[in-house]
């Protein structure tokens, strides 16, 4: 079984954003890290790996920074990676950015194609959807579990008011939500390995894609400007005897904050 | 000379890192105040061979490097020095001197559990009267056909009663002095031995530290580690190395108190504006941050020397000299800034400062520090 896995790194979800003085993000100094939601995918597809046997590969779109995030996913059992990496990508927007992923991931003849359903980072949830419209494979999306059978599979969605069983036929795409997999720490022999295992590297000639046909110039997104959210208030502490002080806060929580 | 880690280094840090925050962190108060030794953490560690980070992969380790090992110790030690010392006093101190000094049997036997973290390894040299003079053990060892019988008593044994291999040096001829000691190598459940008192301590209080007493314990000839009265070469090459686990605990404490400070530094707010606008402030976390880096280098140092086959131990002495004493100024000066607050247990440095003192202390006193390093630049090394 040969699991394809669309890796996405991103921002270190602990990291302070601040905006550059042009209004974009400031990137000087953040930890990037494998996004959390393509991370349940990868150990999800390790999983299945064990389960089943075949291999894992890894599919980004990245500079060489995300190699690191790569070498992570080899390190907790990815078997190897295809990486295209192209400065005519830079600004590209999600329907370009699927149209790449789509030839780097058939061109691994895969099985099962996993991801995150979004990234914490921009979180636009279309990236793996429009792969697989450009593919024309079944999907499903925001799963939290995958059974496999006989050259078809089961999975697992998430309503907002309960779950709902798909079955789809391999190949198929899968996006992951939380709970569909606990990622596991790498172990020292997975780090050890990570840096044998190969990685391809590929631009968009090499995927017979024009460079003129990604890039901010064909983005049917266009991003208007970019704003901090507004700082948190601080609390207030209500102060005085219990009775009056209760008195105190009853009115502030019906007239201020209108909760009660 | 290059300054930075490599990519498996880098790796390794961030993978520690998050282990440590994210399961090591959240219990590391309570199990201080209950003093409960958690062994589950130690499974998982196993299970991510991180006890056996050093040792080839055909004795059951990673095949890794000291420096790795290091930055394991610094980044556990960074949240709790007590997981920390843990897993430093089982790979420095339980697992070397079988790599180091065991037959290619002994190191299937027992180096490949500890490796693998099925088992843990602890060092039993400490005496009643022979700390830092380990001349005086008076634990003795008599071959009695194709046994030694082993009697005496080893006092403060980091990983005592939960380790199940134990390193214990004997002497075999008392009229030799600190050549008439030998290594021997003793399971826990072999007749004879027991555990005595278990040790109330200031700091790391989730590590155990237990006595431990053999009463005419009996264990195969074969358990004898290297030869017969080398017992004080493999003690004193065993600690050389694990100074620098010593090290990385301290500077880890060390960073741990620091980022702790640093952070509330910019949070509370007092006449006005935070503390980290406050010179007086500033001025401490740029000597904390200073010395933690100058720890650092002189800790990576000695653990690069050792994975280069150079000679490490006037380094790992300086590095555990100097690291534990930055490890005791800093979670000081951590407390400072946290004012009141930092005292209760409410704040982790409170612990971290207790945990500090020990690192001033074991494997060597700093004063036996100050002696080691004179020893080798008085000899020219």
């Amino acid at each position: 079984m040969r699991i394809v896995v669309c890796m996405k790194q991103t921002f270190d979800t602990e990291a302070k954003i601040a905006l550059t003085a042009d209004g974009l993000i400031d990137s000087t100094g953040v930890t990037l890290v494998v996004d959390p939601y393509s991370e349940f995918a990868v150990e999800k597809g390790i999983q299945f790996k064990e389960k089943f046997g075949g291999e894992v590969v890894i599919v980004c779109i990245g500079d060489t920074q995300a190699e690191t995030a790569i070498r992570q996913c080899m390190a907790m059992g990815a078997d190897r990676a295809v990486i295209v990496t192209d400065p005519a990508m830079d600004g590209s927007d999600q329907s370009a950015t699927a149209r790449v992923l789509a030839k780097a991931v058939i061109s691994q003849e895969p099985d099962i194609i996993l991801g995150g359903f979004k990234s914490v980072d921009s979180g636009s949830a279309q990236v793996m959807l429009r792969l697989a419209e450009i593919l024309n494979l079944p999907h499903v999306n925001v799963v939290t579990n995958i059974e496999i059978g006989e050259g078809k599979a089961i999975a697992t969605r998430e309503l907002d008011d309960g779950v709902e069983l798909v079955e789809v036929s391999l190949p198929a795409i899968f996006t992951a939500q939380q709970g569909l997999a606990e990622p596991r720490y790498p172990s020292v022999k997975g780090i050890m390995q990570a840096k044998k295992k190969e990685l391809k590297r590929l631009t968009l000639a090499d995927l017979d894609i024009d460079p003129t046909s990604v890039g901010p110039a064909n983005a049917k997104v266009k991003i208007h400007g970019l704003t901090l959210p507004a700082p948190r208030k601080g609390g207030r502490i209500i102060g005085g005897e219990i009775p009056e002080a209760t008195a105190d806060l009853v009115k502030a929580l019906r007239d201020e904050a209108k909760v009660i | 000379m290059d300054f930075l880690l490599n990519e498996e280094q880098e790796m390794m840090r961030k993978v520690v890192r998050d282990f440590a925050l994210n399961e090591v962190e959240p219990g590391a108060a309570e199990r201080d105040e209950t003093e409960h030794f958690d062994r589950s953490l130690y499974a998982q560690m196993a299970e991510m061979g991180l006890t056996g980070i050093p040792w080839p992969e055909a004795y059951g380790g990673a095949g890794s490097d000291n420096l790795s090992y290091a930055i394991t110790v610094e980044e556990l030690s960074r949240v709790d020095a007590s997981l920390g010392v843990t897993l430093s006093a089982h790979v420095s101190l339980g697992s070397y001197p079988i790599y180091g000094y065991g037959s290619e049997a002994q190191k299937q036997k027992f180096l490949r559990p500890l490796a693998e973290g099925t088992k843990m390894g602890a060092f039993g040299l400490t005496e009643p009267y022979a700390g830092s003079d380990a001349g005086g053990t008076r634990t003795t060892a008599v071959l009695n056909g194709n046994e030694w019988v082993i009697n005496g008593n080893k006092i403060f044994i980091t990983n005592g009663g939960e380790a199940e291999i134990y390193v214990v040096f004997a002497a075999t001829d008392k009229s030799k002095g600190h050549k008439g000691i030998s290594a021997f190598i003793i399971e826990k459940g072999t007749p004879g031995f027991s555990f005595g008192k278990k040790e109330k301590k200031l700091g790391i209080r989730s590590s155990t530290t237990y006595e431990l007493v053999f009463e005419d314990c009996r264990i195969p000839a074969e358990n004898l580690l290297g030869e017969v009265g080398q017992g004080f070469k493999i003690a004193m090459s065993t600690l050389d190395g694990g100074r620098v686990g010593i090290a990385a605990q301290a500077l880890g404490i060390a960073q741990g108190a620091y980022d702790k400070a640093l952070e509330y530094a910019q949070q509370r707010v007092q006449f006005g504006k935070s503390l980290a606008e406050m010179q007086a402030i500033q001025f401490k976390l740029a000597d904390m941050a200073t010395k933690i880096e100058a720890a650092r280098l002189l800790t990576y140092q000695a653990a690069f020397r050792k994975d280069k086959g150079l000679p490490y131990g006037k380094f790992s002495a300086m590095a555990k000299l100097y690291a534990s004493d930055t490890a005791m100024e800093v979670t000081t000066d951590a407390v400072q800034i946290f004012g009141g607050y930092g005292y209760t247990r409410d704040f982790p440095v409170e612990r971290m400062m207790r945990d500090a003192k020990i690192t001033q202390i074991y494997e060597g006193t700093n004063e036996i520090q100050r002696v080691v390093i004179a020893g080798n630049i008085l000899k020219g090394k």
